[in-house]
């Protein structure tokens, strides 16, 4: 007997048609789905990055404006008639002098100017350049004219804010068909505007106030800063920085070297495990029934602020201290038992040490999550506040009534005038720049420190 | 004393500890360390946590029931006529203590001497001018109820930091003398150091018990209030949410319910093809160098805070939309802000949570299957769809779930991308709203805590908080268990 009784009757065989060099209509097909399949992932992947991009380019062209603002340059003559009527230079009779005393002079400055350099226009009073001017310009004369009374009858530059409309009309965000519609600026304001700054009055420049500056009212976007918010948050990070690291790091050294394997033990890890997971508004709401309504600390305060934070973000330091805790080798621990040290000792002596690159790494990364967190600090009455002052002193920085920045860009976005959504897209660069630094820091100090055991 | 001082003086007195109790377990040694049972570190450190261990917690503990205990006491001692009929003992009990807080800074600035502040014969009429001066804004004139109030919430105050100090100042001070007279040289100082840490160390963990039971206490006691005050029925089957200050609100969560669900939906449709095609390209297809380019990039999106996302909603993809679906378009939409909007942006935010997870969940699929899938013949796409991915469903699905928990517990892109009205509709370009951003309105504000309309807020945060702790644990117990298959 052979083999061949075994195999099937050639008759029954189906004869390979072609050869395997040419592909069969179900193998190209097979390719054809292949193919299909990975364009998918690739588009996915693009459409990720595309979103990326998409959001990061209108962050940055809507928000690169809040950095330039429009400046008027004016003589003003400070009239001694009008500020100082006794004319002693007595600086209580200075003080009485309101803003209003002041704005007819700045007017007056610019009106003046406006006929110096002979420009045509159917404005033909001082009055008409109000639409021009900042409310607040009036005040930065004033508290020039106190801290410095011996101005008073001469004609000093001020480099003053232009209003809102015209600061606009210069970025392209005020057009002339919606000033038709606008009642605070004609189109005739917009024809002197033109002029004046071809004659270089009215110019664009850097806005440090917007970095440093305080907020203002809802009619004077042109005035609004990020400073005193930028301190709020600073103040906020203090507590978390103080608070999240030692206690975080305490109860990962508990819960990774000695805690015994018990009820409490896993009570303890599935609890942090869930908090990390609550979402951060109810941290707001735990914020605000216990440490307000309970313990009566001070509404808006940076210092509930930062307490809120705290355990908001102590779960991730918790879970990324153990995870760099594990990852030193255990021969490092018995290495150090083994010399005669206790175990305490060779935690704190040797794995702390080893262990503390990553950290500070999950610490960083934890705080940057909590500078950006807006939610909790809505309802601990972070919001609607106008931060007008620095706080005084560093007690009154954790303690005084102040805003944050996500709390700020948040009240900005909710005013009604456009000019504060411009502001709201620059406070967002300001605040994506401190993030993207404090991650930056966070890689270099991995490359730099980390170990692969 | 103010706190701050008396912090100072209690660490000043462990250094001081730390160093006399070092040299004297020396100098009981005869000079020579190998007399001593521990170091001579481990000493000082006995003395120094002896010191700042007592007298700090009494001063924490004192510090957050000192004002629970002052406030109980000055509200029981309140006259009957106190509380009006349209204020409520919150705001009354506000104003005294900002009334105190105002004679306080007023004494501070020597605009009144403290013999004056205390005194009933203070002048009721300047008095509100007098406080402005300094700083403190009041809303209307004292009454001498409220100025009564004030003066013995200030005078409870005052003993309450008094005997806070002293009973701080002997515990420091007892702590220091008890634990010098244990210093000897055969003082086991390292073992009771060790043991004291070690509790510190637990205590530091049960931290995050501590701030549970505070998320539950909170919800739950003010969650009982609102039942008192409003039918748990009408709560939770009523269809229409309008809340007034004024009374006669209706507060039914079924709309919000609604709007939550169907803006994660939304959010969900967006995120988990994308993030799953992502996730598989990124494991499966990319080379290492377009994974090491593209993943951090990916996750990038993940750690722009949600505020931004917010504006972006609000001020591009509302607007944007409106311009495709709204009056000029197709007539769909009203407003910028509706469920889409909110949606789509929200989605964008989840991509890079689904797919790095999926990704490592992907990625803890055995080699050894795809080989295997390999030597049978099929291609990459056929492994991954039949081999790859039914291995790694349950992790996805957990993966899933926690993107859902994280949706419904969005807030700020709602807020801003959501619009306000609460209504029962299919049409995703009409504005709704949702659990979360009803909590932000109903409790920022002067709203009086005591009405149903605020303290609807905290049962509406107890819904979430179980509803996503539920989520959490479903998916972490279903991670878990996929996970056992193969470590």
């Amino acid at each position: 007997m052979t083999d061949a009784a075994n195999t099937p009757a050639p008759s029954d065989m189906t004869p390979a048609k072609g050869s395997l060099h040419v592909l069969d209509a179900r193998t190209k097909k097979r390719n054809a789905a292949e193919a299909r399949f990975r364009i998918y992932g690739l588009s996915a992947v693009v459409i990720g990055l595309v979103f990326l991009v998409v959001l990061l380019t209108t962050i940055l062209s809507n928000g690169v404006g809040a950095f330039q603002q429009t400046f008027i340059s004016a003589q003003v003559y400070l009239d001694p008639a009008k500020l100082d009527k006794k004319g002693e230079r007595d600086i209580e009779d200075i003080k009485k002098v309101s803003t209003f005393g002041y704005t007819p002079l700045i007017q007056q400055a610019l009106f003046d100017k406006v006929q110096e350099l002979g420009v045509e226009t159917p404005l033909d009073s001082a009055k008409d350049m109000k639409a021009l001017i900042s409310a607040s310009a009036a005040a930065i004369v004033r508290d020039e004219v106190i801290a410095n009374p011996d101005l008073i009858g001469q004609t000093v530059e001020f480099r003053l804010l232009a209003a809102s409309r015209v600061d606009g009309y210069l970025k392209g965000r005020v057009t002339r068909e919606a000033v038709a519609r606008d009642k605070n600026i004609d189109a005739e304001h917009l024809d002197l505007v033109d002029a004046l700054r071809e004659a270089g009055v009215i110019a664009k420049g850097f806005n440090l106030s917007f970095i440093t500056g305080a907020d203002a009212s809802e009619s004077r976007p042109e005035q609004a800063g990020l400073g005193v918010s930028m301190l709020g948050s600073f103040f906020m990070m203090l507590v978390v920085l103080a608070l999240s690291l030692p206690i975080g790091v305490a109860a990962s050294i508990y819960l990774e070297e000695f805690a015994p394997k018990n009820r409490l033990t896993d009570i303890i890890e599935v609890n942090i495990s869930n908090l990390a997971a609550v979402p951060s508004i109810v941290f707001g709401i735990l914020g605000l029934a216990v440490f307000i309504q309970f313990m009566h600390l001070p509404q808006s305060a940076p210092l509930v602020g930062g307490l809120v934070l705290t355990l908001m973000t102590l779960p991730t330091i918790i879970i990324s201290t153990r995870a760099s805790l594990k990852a030193v080798p255990p021969s490092i621990r018995d290495a150090a038992l083994g010399v005669g040290a206790s175990k305490m000792q060779s935690v704190f002596h040797h794995v702390l040490p080893l262990a503390m690159p990553g950290i500070l790494t999950g610490t960083i990364i934890g705080l940057a999550q909590a500078l950006g967190e807006t939610a909790p600090l809505l309802l601990i009455g972070m919001v609607g506040y106008i931060a007008t002052n620095y706080p005084d002193g560093l007690a009154g920085g954790f303690v005084d009534p102040n805003s944050a920045m996500p709390a700020q860009i948040y009240e900005w976005a909710k005013r009604a005038d456009p000019a504060y959504y411009e502001r709201a897209w620059g406070g967002i660069i300001i605040l994506l720049v401190f993030l993207m630094t404090m991650n930056i820091i966070a890689i270099l100090l991995r490359r730099r420190f980390e170990r692969r055991w | 004393m103010p706190v701050f001082w008396l912090a100072l003086i209690v660490l000043a007195l462990a250094a001081i500890g730390y160093v006399t109790g070092r040299a004297r377990a020396l100098s009981s040694g005869g000079g020579n360390i190998r007399n001593l049972h521990s170091l001579p570190a481990y000493y000082g450190w006995h003395v120094a946590l002896m010191v700042l261990v007592p007298a700090f917690a009494i001063m924490v503990v004192w510090l957050l029931v000192q004002p629970v205990m002052v406030n109980g006491s000055v509200s029981g001692g309140l006259p009957e006529g106190a509380v009006a009929e349209d204020t409520t003992l919150d705001l009354v009990m506000s104003d005294v203590r900002r009334v105190a807080e105002g004679l306080d800074a007023a004494v501070a600035s020597g605009g009144m001497t403290p013999e004056e502040a205390q005194s009933s014969t203070i002048d009721l009429d300047g008095l509100r001018d007098r406080l402005g001066a300094v700083g403190v804004a009041l809303g209307s004139e004292v009454s001498p109820e409220i100025l009564n109030a004030a003066q013995s919430y200030r005078g409870l105050t005052a003993t309450g930091r008094f005997w806070m100090t002293l009973v701080v100042l002997l515990a420091a001070i007892g702590g220091f003398v008890f634990a010098m007279r244990r210093t000897r040289a055969d003082f086991r100082a390292r073992n009771v150091v060790e043991s004291g840490i070690r509790a510190l160390l637990l205590g530091a963990a049960s931290i995050a018990i501590l701030t549970t039971i505070g998320i539950v206490l909170s919800l739950v006691f003010n969650t009982i209030e609102f039942f008192r005050l409003y039918p748990a029925a009408d709560f939770f089957f009523g269809l229409t949410w309008s809340p007034s200050f004024g009374g006669g609100s209706e507060l039914g969560i079924l709309p919000l319910l609604w709007g939550t669900f169907y803006i994660s939906l939304i959010a969900l449709a967006v995120a988990v093809p994308i993030g799953l095609f992502a996730a598989i390209y990124l494991s499966e297809y990319a080379g290492p160098k377009v994974r090491a380019v593209a993943k951090p990039l990916l996750e990038v999106l993940a750690g722009i805070p949600t505020i931004v996302y917010g504006l972006f909603a609000l001020l591009t993809v509302g607007p944007l939309l409106l311009g495709i679906f709204g009056d000029e378009g197709l007539g769909w939409m009203q407003a910028g802000t509706a469920v889409m909007t909110a949606g789509v942006v929200m989605g964008i935010m989840l991509i890079p949570f689904v797919s790095s997870l999926s990704d490592d969940i992907i990625n803890a699929v055995p080699q050894a299957m795809r080989d295997g899938s390999y030597g049978l013949g099929a291609t990459r796409s056929e492994t991954i769809r039949q081999v790859v991915l039914p291995a790694a469903l349950p992790g996805i699905v957990g993966a899933i779930l926690l993107a859902a928990s994280r949706a419904i517990g969005e807030t700020m892109i709602v807020v801003l991308g959501a619009g306000a009205a609460a209504r029962l509709s299919l049409n995703p370009f009409d504005a709704m709203t949702t659990v979360t951003a009803k909590i932000v309105s109903q409790l920022t504000g002067d709203a009086d805590f005591a009405s149903p309309e605020a303290l609807v807020a905290f049962a509406l945060g107890m819904t979430l908080f179980i509803v996503t702790l539920g989520l959490n644990v479903l998916a972490l117990y279903i991670v878990r268990k996929y996970r056992e298959q193969y470590e």
